[in-house]
């Protein structure tokens, strides 16, 4: 039977690895939007060289699952004599990983935006970085906010992944606690309900620039 | 003979291998309003965004006061910032209006005068005020585009260019994108900059308004400047058939 006091005990040891998926999937992300911004800008770039560099990165990170890619990442390094801890392998696949999507969200936002915006500011006699500043990038942020809200929480549960290197994240850690107390259906209903806490405050978030920046 | 504003000589443009303007010959005389004409498709539009070089010509020269826009010397490309330099004093007004939606119809107007004009922003915000009242929408200026019918937008975005003081304004089919209750109030204001003695070159489908404020009207057909007359020339004695043709269609369309 379903005991409540055990589903509210469950809680309690569950916060503490649901800090690691809080870090690793923040971390990522905010990995993710600096090296997916510079993505994007590669691909936008008049330089020929750069803007494969950027597709070849997209379609690659794109074509392999994240889990096959951690363990790529984890245990390749220290095979030609780098030695990374399991979290920062974590961190930095996940952001990388995340970089791809997030470069493509920027992209299709950016390209969305009609041609006459960015024609306005250029007959006045913009500079190119004056018009990306202040009428593109604003616009193509808020219209990007959909798409980017939907790929954090995905990351934010893509973070269970990263137990297969090791760390005790959130669905590891219920499913090693749902081991020990043989009461499943508690422990990963509590796990549920800290991952459907976490996303729906990611969704809030973005409800919320969404409406500081309509137009 | 006064100089021209703007001096288009044997322009050529080609989209791959579709010729957009053959041979352009036209001469903008400065204070005076010039109208293109013609069917769409004609290369009015081109040959008009040609003029601030936001279309790159092929061949051909077009100069504004005396100086080649977009190349340093035919055939070589001028630097960005000396275009920029150039368009400071061409306005354009377009026919999506073009408004940066995420800006107040004030902060439109002020935001060329802050980043390309070196303006304080008071100082940005006072003349954007001023040239909002000009066109009519002093009590607009907080207002989101978004927030604004489309005559206002379209005045609003007169004025984001006339605030820049340019010396010679581009109009992009100013009306077409306009319910038809909505076009007098844009043309009002384009009289006006006109009764000024503001260089104009509007590319229009509005015959009332080439047939009584233009000061010449050219007409294109395919690329080709078939005619550059008074309006009573091209509306009253045209030389060529084909503007007895566009015409007679614009008659056509427009009677009942």
């Amino acid at each position: 039977m379903f005991s409540i006091p055990v589903f509210l005990q469950s809680f309690e040891p569950l916060f503490w690895a649901a800090r690691y998926t809080l870090l690793i999937s923040g971390l990522g992300i905010a990995l993710g939007l600096v090296i997916g911004t510079l993505v994007c800008a590669a691909r936008l770039s008049p330089y020929a060289p750069l803007r494969g560099f950027a597709a070849i990165w997209v379609s690659f990170l794109r074509g392999v699952p994240l889990l096959v890619q951690l363990l790529v990442f984890y245990y390749t390094l220290p095979v030609i004599g780098i030695d990374v801890p399991a979290i920062f392998a974590a961190v930095v696949t996940v952001g990388i990983c995340a970089s791809a999507y997030i470069s493509e969200i920027w992209r299709g936002a950016i390209a969305a935006l009609p041609r006459g915006q960015a024609e306005a500011a250029v007959a006045i006699g913009m500079t190119p970085r004056d018009t990306w500043t202040r009428v593109i990038l604003p616009q193509a942020f808020t219209m990007s906010l959909p798409a980017l809200v939907n790929e954090l929480i995905l990351l934010v549960k893509a973070s269970s992944l990263v137990s297969v290197v090791g760390i005790l994240e959130l669905t590891r850690a219920s499913q090693a606690q749902a081991a020990t107390t043989f009461r499943p259906l508690e422990v990963y209903l509590a796990a549920a309900c800290i991952y459907l806490a976490i996303n729906l405050c990611l969704a809030a978030l973005g409800r919320y620039l969404e409406h500081r920046t309509a137009v | 003979m006064q100089a021209s504003a703007v001096d288009i000589r044997k322009v050529n443009k080609y989209y791959g291998p579709f010729h957009a303007l053959k041979d352009v010959d036209l001469a903008i005389p400065p204070g005076k309003v010039t109208c293109l004409i013609g069917p769409s498709g004609s290369g009015k539009s081109t040959l008009l965004r040609c003029i601030n070089f936001l279309e790159e010509y092929d061949s051909g020269e077009i100069r504004i006061d005396g100086q080649l826009i977009g190349y340093e010397v035919p055939g070589r490309k001028m630097s960005g910032r000396k275009l920029r330099q150039m368009r400071r004093s061409i306005g354009m007004v377009f026919q999506q209006f073009n408004l940066w939606p995420h800006m107040t119809a004030k902060e439109n107007v002020a935001e060329g005068l802050i980043r390309v004009r070196g303006l304080s922003k008071s100082e940005a915000e006072t003349r954007a005020a001023e040239a909002l009242t000009k066109v009519g929408l002093a009590d607009k200026m907080g207002n989101h585009p978004a927030r604004l019918s489309g005559g206002q937008q379209q005045r609003v975005a007169i004025a984001r260019a006339i605030a820049m003081e340019p010396r010679l304004m581009l109009f992009d089919e100013p009306t077409s994108a306009l319910d038809p209750e909505l076009v007098g109030e844009v043309l009002n204001v384009m009289k006006a900059l006109a009764s000024e003695g503001m260089t104009m070159v509007v590319v229009t489908h509005e015959m009332g308004f080439a047939a009584h404020v233009a000061d010449q009207v050219a007409f294109m057909e395919k690329g080709e400047l078939v005619a550059v007359d008074s309006p009573q020339g091209i509306f009253h004695a045209p030389k060529d058939e084909r503007i007895w043709n566009f015409l007679r269609t614009y008659h056509e369309r427009n009677s009942f």
